[in-house]
C-alpha cells in the first residue's frame, strides 16, 4: 500500500540531489556501456570474443570478468589505466544508483518513520560495504 | 492507496495502464539487478581474493545458466531503455504530452533487442554451450 508522507522544503535537499543523481548516473552508465563495447571491438573483440564475453566486458571491463573466456594475451591492451578508471566509474555509478533506488522503493512501502530510518541506515551500510568490496576487487585484479 | 480502498484487478488498467506498468517493471527490474550485482560482487570477491571454491562457484554457475541470463538481460535492457525514456521526458517536459507514444516506442525498441538476446541464449542453452 502506498501512503502519503511529509516532504522536505523545496530546494537543494537530499531528495532533489538524489533525483538529479539518478538521471545523471543513468545516462552515464549508458555512455560507459557504449564506451566499453566500442573499446572492446576496437581492441579486437570481433574476432577474439564471443557475444557473451563482449557483454561481460561491456558491463564491467575487468580482465577477471572475462578470464574464463579464453582470450589470448589478456594483458595486451585489456589491462590499462583507461579500463581501470572505466571500471571504477561503472561500479560507483551502478552500485550508488542501485542502492539509492532501493531507498526510494523502500520509502514508498514502509510506513513507520522509525523503521524507515533504521532501514535507511541499513541501506547506507550495505552501499558502503558493496562499494568497498568492489573497489578492492578492482585494485587487486 | 491512502483511502483504504483496494482497487483490485481494475487497478491494473489505471489510465489505460501502459505507463504505470512501465513504472512497476522499472522498480522490479531495478531491485532484481541490485540483488544480482551485490551477490555477483561478493561471489567475485570469493573467487578472486579468497582462492575460489565455496559459494562463489555456486553463485557463478547459477549466474551463467541461460534461464537466469534471460531474466537478468530482461532487467538490464528494459531498465536501460525505460530509464532513457524517463531521462528524455524529464529533461524536455514538453514531450510529456507524447509519453504514451514514448512508452510504445520503448517496447518497439525493446522487443527486437531482447528477442534476439533470448534467441541466442536459448540456442546456446539447448546446444549445451
Amino acid at each position: 500500500m502506498l501512503r502519503s508522507r511529509t516532504v522536505p522544503r523545496r530546494g537543494w535537499n537530499l531528495e532533489f540531489v538524489m533525483w538529479v543523481f539518478t538521471r545523471v548516473s543513468g545516462a552515464a552508465m549508458l555512455i560507459l556501456g557504449a564506451l566499453g563495447m566500442i573499446g572492446a571491438l576496437i581492441m579486437g573483440a570481433r574476432t577474439q570474443m564471443d557475444l557473451a564475453t563482449l557483454m561481460r566486458w561491456t558491463f564491467f571491463p575487468n580482465p577477471n570478468h572475462v578470464v574464463n573466456s579464453n582470450i589470448p594475451d589478456i594483458n595486451l591492451g585489456w589491462v590499462s589505466l583507461y579500463w581501470r578508471i572505466l571500471q571504477t566509474l561503472i561500479v560507483f555509478f551502478g552500485v550508488s544508483h542501485g542502492f539509492n533506488g532501493l531507498r526510494v522503493v523502500m520509502d514508498d512501502y514502509i510506513h513507520h518513520d522509525a523503521v524507515r530510518k533504521v532501514l535507511r541506515v541499513v541501506i547506507l551500510v550495505l552501499w558502503i560495504a558493496v562499494m568497498a568490496v568492489a573497489l578492492y576487487i578492482i585494485i587487486t585484479s | 492507496m491512502s483511502d483504504g480502498r483496494n482497487p483490485g484487478l481494475e487497478g491494473l488498467g489505471y489510465k489505460r495502464a501502459g505507463t504505470m506498468w512501465s513504472w512497476m517493471l522499472h522498480r522490479v527490474t531495478g531491485v532484481g539487478m541490485l540483488v544480482f550485482v551485490a551477490m555477483h560482487v561478493i561471489a567475485a570477491f570469493s573467487l578472486q581474493n579468497l582462492g575460489g571454491g565455496g559459494f562463489g562457484k555456486v553463485f557463478n554457475s547459477l549466474f551463467e545458466s541461460w534461464p537466469f541470463q534471460s531474466f537478468i538481460y530482461f532487467c538490464v535492457i528494459f531498465h536501460a531503455l525505460n530509464g532513457a525514456r524517463v531521462i528524455i521526458l524529464d529533461t524536455w517536459p514538453k514531450l510529456l504530452q507524447h509519453q504514451r507514444e514514448a512508452t510504445w516506442l520503448t517496447w518497439l525498441i525493446f522487443i527486437p533487442i531482447y528477442g534476439l538476446t533470448l534467441l541466442i541464449l536459448i540456442q546456446k542453452g539447448l546446444s549445451g554451450g
